[in-house]
């Protein structure tokens, strides 16, 4: 059977993907860029006995997705930069209490309310940092509908793997943006259920006592155990402790569940690289600029490469530096005063070979903007 | 490889992203050709300049905007001095003879064409203009089927307001069968 083609927005294709991963709640507070998402949802939740709740705030959305992930479900919200800006104390509660969830930020121009209607990438460091204190976090994007398709199931199914909040990275241009895209058939990527403990109704529950892969099962809150939650540092039945043991012990175990997996986590796309002499680092809407110039440099017979990064955190700085290892130049094109670009350079050897390759007046980076600065790099002036 | 780029601007509640969308989600659906469709806008609802970029091809699309249009096709004044001198050189220009009193000449075809005036006189609906105007584009440029429009509208239309997007679509086609290239 031929696979159905839908010419839909970014915003549309995640909501497609996040039903296909089985996501069965979701709350939010609509705002632009992201309310196809919401809208989206709206529609379609009711239809397969799914539950939309439109909340008083994007706090309240936050919070309501991360009490239904509790109890058994698959869920999401959406927003975008000021949104996610109150979400980040939630945030740090699920990183906390280890529970699943996504949430989509479509970003646009910030700070504070910026520019609603335009595109950037400001939003970075605020998935990896926003919330206070140290902890890990899982944060992907895509560049096109068919990609961010497959990330979104992803995001699902790595919030379920590692127990841990999820954080995707769209912005406006991808989101509100038109392309084909061909479904998925059920079961052509794999979706990841979530692990539940086995032990018996009436038996102790230990909520945080991870197993020997460090793996904690889950028990649907409400149902055959009671055990409690807390954002507090707790022990191993989810109680407040101070004891200086048990800390030392969670805040490893929240980094390591994640650092020590960052080779599982990383998802990449690579054009060119094998005898590229000038590198460029990219990711979401910006790679389509930045991929634009590579395939119309190459036919010109540039020695130009193109890394696609969709896994933002944990870094992959690994991948990074070995992809890089030849190049001459290295420019890091997003749109931002320079995020990932810090990320590179922490990355490569002879960081003086990095270069910002950026655009922040709201419009979306050019093939041309990226070429003149190339030239500026090389010495050959614009 | 063929690759048309078009800008359809006017203003906030126009329909040009719809129409611009339709012609796109046309070229994918009936004609198997590759597109993507992006649109610029304002926070607000209605007016302000509304544009949308489309870009047709048989190969991969990787940057979605337009910068220089083969086809640029303008519903308001505004638009049209926002834009015209944007268009590629050789390439065409739509303009709506109601909103748009032309002024330098941009080195394009140039079609100055009673739009929004027909749509007025023969259905009595200003809704419909954005419809009127994919007729005439088809005419004018052959980039999709005018019934593969048809059956893009039968699938997105309400039936109760089909034959009155049908009979705009048939009008544009027939203006711009009937065009002429505006002189020098």
């Amino acid at each position: 059977m031929r696979q159905r083609t839908e010419f839909i927005q970014g915003n549309e294709t995640c909501v497609r993907a996040a039903l296909y991963a089985g996501l069965d709640f979701f709350a939010g507070y609509p705002i632009t860029p992201s309310s196809e998402i919401t809208e989206h949802m709206a529609a379609h939740l009711p239809r397969i006995g799914g539950s939309f709740l439109q909340m008083e705030d994007e706090i309240s959305s936050l919070c309501s997705i991360i009490g239904a992930s509790l109890t058994g479900h698959k869920v999401m919200t959406a927003t975008s930069g000021p949104g996610f800006s109150l979400m980040q104390e939630a945030l740090g509660f699920a990183v906390m209490t280890e529970i699943p969830c996504v949430i989509a930020d479509v970003q646009r121009g910030g700070p504070s309310t910026g520019l609603p209607t335009h595109g950037s990438q400001g939003d970075v460091y605020q998935a990896r940092w926003g919330t206070q204190g140290d902890h890990a976090i899982i944060s992907l994007t895509a560049s096109n509908h068919q990609d961010l398709f497959a990330m979104t199931v992803e995001a699902f199914n790595m919030a379920e793997t590692f127990r841990t909040p999820v954080v995707l990275l769209l912005d406006e241009i991808t989101g509100h943006m038109r392309e084909p895209l061909t479904l998925p058939r059920e079961g052509e990527i794999p979706v990841i259920e979530r692990l539940r403990t086995s032990v018996p109704e009436g038996v102790d529950y230990h909520p945080y006592l991870p197993r020997e892969d460090g793996r904690l099962p889950m028990s649907d809150f409400g149902g055959k155990h009671r055990y409690n939650v807390t954002g507090l540092y707790h022990d191993m039945w989810g109680f407040p402790t101070t004891d200086p043991k048990v800390i030392h012990g969670l805040i490893h175990h929240l980094m390591d569940k994640i650092e020590n997996h960052a080779h599982e986590i990383t998802r990449y796309r690579e054009y060119y690289l094998d005898d590229a002499h000038t590198v460029l680092i990219s990711y979401g809407c910006s790679a389509r600029t930045a991929l634009h110039v590579v395939t119309s440099r190459r036919r010109r017979g540039e020695k130009l490469g193109l890394l696609e990064i969709q896994s933002l955190w944990p870094f992959p700085a690994e991948l990074v530096r070995a992809k890089c290892e030849h190049a001459h130049y290295i420019l890091v094109v997003e749109m931002n005063m320079g995020q990932v670009v810090h990320e590179v350079k922490k990355a490569v050897q002879d960081p003086e070979r990095v270069y910002l390759a950026n655009r922040v007046d709201g419009e979306f980076i050019t093939p041309t903007d990226v070429r003149n600065i190339m030239r500026l790099v090389h010495g050959r002036g614009v | 490889m063929s690759r048309h780029r078009l800008i359809f601007a006017g203003a906030g509640g126009q329909g040009v992203i719809t129409a611009a969308i339709i012609l796109a989600e046309t070229a994918v659906h009936f004609e198997g050709q590759n597109a993507v469709q992006s649109q610029s806008y304002g926070a607000a609802a209605r007016g302000g300049i509304s544009r949308s970029d489309v870009i047709l091809s048989d190969a991969p699309i990787h940057f979605p905007k337009v910068t220089q249009p083969n086809t640029l096709i303008c519903l308001t004044q505004e638009a049209y001095n926002s834009f015209n001198t944007i268009i590629r050189p050789g390439g065409l220009l739509i303009a709506d003879t109601h909103h748009v009193t032309l002024q330098t000449r941009a080195e394009a075809r140039i079609f100055h064409l009673p739009l929004y005036d027909t749509v007025v006189q023969e259905i009595g609906n200003p809704v419909v203009f954005n419809i009127c105007l994919l007729g005439a584009l088809q005419a004018l440029t052959g980039l999709v089927r005018l019934d593969s429009l048809q059956q893009t509208l039968a699938q997105r239309v309400p039936s109760r307001y089909l034959e009155m997007n049908e009979k705009a679509l048939q009008l544009g086609a027939q203006l711009g069968e009937q065009a002429e290239v505006q002189k020098p």
